[in-house]
């Protein structure tokens, strides 16, 4: 019998013995890779949690909840989790409302559409660092082109970064520059796909341009808005670099650190690793129950609808 | 259906068109400023009424830029761990999404579920554990320190499986009835039949390589091995802030990719669609 014909039993399923050896041996460096960058760490940050390790001495012992105990009434760990509610509140609202606006907009009859889409898209492709380089530029207190922009029109001036109020909004101003593109081509793909028999017998009926987006394009794209809100809450628990490279320092007063800077802080600049994995995992905790949320949500909507 | 586009037709909705080209002046006023200040003098960015075309143009800011950092270093770094990594992942994606798609075997199906739970796990929850193992291996300031540790592969593996499932039966069938093995099936049906895809892919993941900030970031000390992200953050504090130099810089890293985006930019957009890739 040749080796390709035969056969293994494994469980109550039988294979093709060759079919097992290929299949295998095509799977194995993904897997190899798989356990060496995730397997492995996801399970050695959990240990690390309950650790005191320090990157300074390299040692550490097991210190039980007291990781988790600190980090609970941290008021530095609340303050960059509140940071990244308030984060992730606004540009979910602002970006998620303006790219709706732009992606109706283009939706229609526009000339020089395709370079329209091409360039609300442009700034998500370009690298975070060398876009936040003009930003940081743009905020500048004296010579940036904002401030002056608002002086020459006789408005008053901001501190931009350097300020507790303002160093968040200016972040996320840069954030919906960035990103709003990105959730445009999302919509705008959403309406394309809406069949015009739909909006023309609306029409027909007299429905205002008003009405038909309410009553048809909006519930129509309720997979789309629901899948982008998602993504989003869960990106901006995740945003890291163009606060570490505009306020490289947090922000004044700890204004623009969100909890992955805080956590990178912990683990890198104080090397306090320990800590730093308990908070990691808290925040998985966080990103876990808010996409079940999101789940649950959706699942409800869909018996509604039925 | 005709009537509606007709209708369509005679009425422009110049509202709109105005509306979104103010806000496209916005969205490029950026690029703009970015390459017009490159070329500015010191003495035009503190120029107040604020100067916005140079009073010269020279390519002395350009010259700075090479004087005060190794940015050909940095470059070459780039290109060399974005490629090897693309390189990486793409391939590994190819065969693994082959064999889960179009052959049956024992421990696929875990394999499969293990991959959608690692895309829920942000990656700062593995960053620490996965530090300290590479520097246990005297990884640290090294290109395979930088560059295995980032070899993730669940989102193209997807990816791919999806474009790989489309391809007809019929044609994998003839294929074996020719004689064909499992490894003959993958690189003269599968692969010449999703060359569309598997570019698509690669194009994607080379991008998001060369804006990979935070583990290059975390494992390189010494700056021969920093990547250009990292590099132009510290620019900041190397140029002391001036911030023509700084523009230089960025153009010089961001117009490769804005050349490349204008060519791409159907297939990226498609792609987009249909993953909701980032």
């Amino acid at each position: 019998m040749s080796l390709s014909a035969r056969k293994i039993q494994i469980g109550r399923k039988t294979y093709r013995l060759n079919a097992v050896l290929v299949g295998w041996s095509l799977l194995l460096p993904s897997l190899a890779f798989m356990i060496f960058i995730f397997v492995i760490p996801l399970v050695q940050v959990i240990s690390l949690s309950f650790s005191n390790f320090s990157m300074i001495t390299g040692t550490g012992t097991n210190i039980g909840l007291r990781n988790y105990r600190y980090l609970l009434n941290n008021d530095r760990f609340w303050n960059a989790m509140f940071n990244t509610v308030k984060y992730a509140a606004f540009k979910l609202t602002v970006d998620t409302t303006l790219a709706l606006l732009i992606a109706v907009m283009l939706d229609r009859n526009i000339p020089g559409k395709r370079f329209l889409r091409a360039s609300y898209f442009s700034p998500v492709v370009v690298p975070v660092v060398a876009s936040s380089l003009i930003w940081i530029w743009f905020y500048d207190p004296s010579v940036g082109p904002f401030n002056q922009i608002l002086s020459f029109l006789g408005l008053p001036t901001s501190r931009w970064l350097f300020h507790e109020n303002t160093a968040l909004l200016s972040i996320l101003i840069f954030s919906v520059w960035k990103g709003v593109g990105y959730n445009m081509i999302l919509f705008l793909s959403g309406l394309q796909n809406i069949p015009d028999s739909y909006l023309e017998a609306a029409r027909m009926d007299g429905a205002t341009e008003m009405k038909v987006f309410f009553k048809i394009k909006l519930p129509l794209l309720r997979p789309i808005t629901s899948f982008i809100i998602m993504m989003g809450v869960i990106n901006s628990f995740k945003v890291f670099t163009e606060i570490n490279v505009m306020t490289p320092d947090g922000g004044p007063l700890g204004s623009t650190t969100l909890i992955v800077n805080y956590i990178y802080d912990q683990a890198f600049t104080s090397g306090r690793m320990g800590r730093a994995s308990a908070a990691a995992l808290l925040l998985f905790v966080v990103i876990f129950l808010l996409t079940e949320l999101q789940r649950a949500i959706n699942a409800k909507k869909h018996v509604d609808l039925v | 259906m005709t009537s509606v586009r007709k209708s369509q037709l005679n009425r422009r909705p110049w509202l709109s068109t105005i509306l979104l080209y103010l806000g496209v002046a916005m969205m490029l006023f950026p690029f703009v400023w970015m390459i017009l200040s490159s070329f500015k003098t010191k003495a035009d960015v503190y120029a107040y009424p604020p100067r916005w075309i140079p009073s010269t143009w020279s390519w002395d800011n350009y010259q700075k830029v090479f004087d005060t950092i190794p940015f050909l270093r940095y470059y070459w770094n780039s290109i060399f761990t974005s490629v090897v990594q693309t390189f990486l992942q793409v391939a590994l994606s190819i065969t693994a999404g082959y064999a889960l798609t179009r052959i049956e075997f024992p421990g696929s199906g875990l394999y499969r579920r293990l991959m959608q739970s690692s895309m829920f796990v942000p990656a700062v929850v593995t960053m620490i554990p996965l530090y300290l193992t590479v520097a246990s291996l005297r990884l640290i300031d090294t290109y395979a320190g930088i560059i295995l540790p980032q070899i993730e592969t669940a989102f193209l593996t997807m990816l791919l499986m999806s474009f790989f499932a489309s391809i007809p039966d019929d044609l994998v069938d003839s294929a074996n009835i020719d004689g064909c093995g499992y490894y003959r099936v993958l690189t003269n049906v599968i692969v010449p039949n999703s060359s569309g895809a598997i570019a698509t892919a690669t194009l994607f993941a080379f991008l998001g390589n060369w804006k990979s900030y935070t583990w290059p970031l975390i494992i390189t000390n010494n700056t021969y091995y920093r990547t250009l992200p990292i590099g132009m953050k510290y620019l900041v504090q190397e140029s002391s802030s001036e911030y023509q130099v700084m523009m230089a810089a960025s153009v010089m890293a961001i117009l490769p990719i804005l050349i490349t985006f204008m060519f791409t930019e159907k297939q990226l957009v498609r792609s987009v669609t249909l993953t909701g890739m980032k």
